[in-house]
């Protein structure tokens, strides 16, 4: 049982550089061909400052940072057990190579189904870039299966 | 509708279809890239042993994988500088050898903050049919 007092925690804040060959090695990794995602300059001439990050990479931040790791760890979820249950972006500006977004999240609810044979911990998150602009909001549904 | 018309809001039709993406079976190196791109490291995607132990019967595609996918599917047909919002639930695991095909469908025209929007549906499954992720996107239309 995944203890509930955890509800309301929040996460160290995650600090992720946008770099534009990690964008790249991203757009290699699924396969995305439209140039606005690997060339700067088709990117300008759509209308971005540089190579946007696509709609889902900033949920890298909290990958890359340990953070995510730290709250399964805390949550006593092993890897073993993890799977997605869903996720939500909500999105109010750009992130492109240059900026630096900040993720900010809390475990907002945690919950079980079928007598707790799946546990869900349900994360709400702020992305900002270095201008404290809001970017992007996120929520994650992950399941532990028993 | 087809990939050489810019969707607006005028020319969108309740009903209208999003040019499909289909993407080739997965193989272990789409999950070992892809888990170097993201940033998952979770072994049960790149280490078959570890799968295997966890009472997997391989490697398995990551959730964030497919949801990206979905994200090319919305991106190809409207820049992704309209995109609002991106909605999914995982519904099955997207094993080795499955060739993900990914479609999408106009559900509703709406007023959304003050911009002309569409919700979209969008639906990921394998060659045999059987879906793996679905959900929604909200798309300003001008």
């Amino acid at each position: 049982m995944i203890d509930k007092k955890w509800i309301g925690h929040e996460l160290p804040a995650s600090v992720l550089p946008i770099e534009r060959t990690r964008l790249q090695f991203f757009a290699k990794a699924i396969g995305e061909t439209d140039p606005v995602y690997t060339d700067a300059a088709a990117a300008r001439d759509a209308g971005y400052p540089d190579l946007p990050a696509p709609p889902t990479f900033l949920f890298a931040a909290e990958l890359d940072s340990g953070a995510s790791g730290r709250m399964l760890d805390d949550l006593q979820i092993p890897l073993s057990k993890l799977l997605h249950g869903e996720q939500s972006f909500s999105y109010h500006k750009a992130a492109c190579v240059g900026d630096t977004v900040t993720v900010r999240s809390t475990i907002s609810d945690i919950y079980e189904k079928k007598n707790g044979a799946l546990e869900f911990v349900v994360k709400t998150s702020r992305a900002t870039n270095q201008r404290d602009e809001l970017v992007a909001e996120l929520r994650t549904v992950i399941v532990c299966r028993h | 509708m087809t990939n050489t018309t810019t969707a607006t809001y005028d020319n969108i039709q309740i009903g209208d279809e999003l040019p499909a993406l289909q993407l080739p079976p997965v193989n272990r190196t789409t999950l070992a890239l892809f888990a170097g791109a993201s940033g998952d490291h979770n072994p049960i995607h790149i280490d078959t042993d570890f799968a295997r132990k966890a009472g997997m019967p391989d490697v398995f595609a990551q959730g964030m994988l497919g949801m990206a996918w979905l994200g090319r599917l919305l991106t190809q047909w409207a820049p992704q500088s309209q995109l609002r919002r991106f909605d999914v639930r995982f519904q099955g695991i997207t094993h080795i050898g499955h060739a993900v095909r990914c479609t999408g469908r106009v559900l509703e025209k709406l007023e959304h903050n003050g911009e002309r929007c569409v919700r979209v549906e969008v639906l990921s499954a394998n060659q045999y049919g059987q879906a793996r992720i679905a959900g929604e996107a909200l798309v300003a239309l001008r």
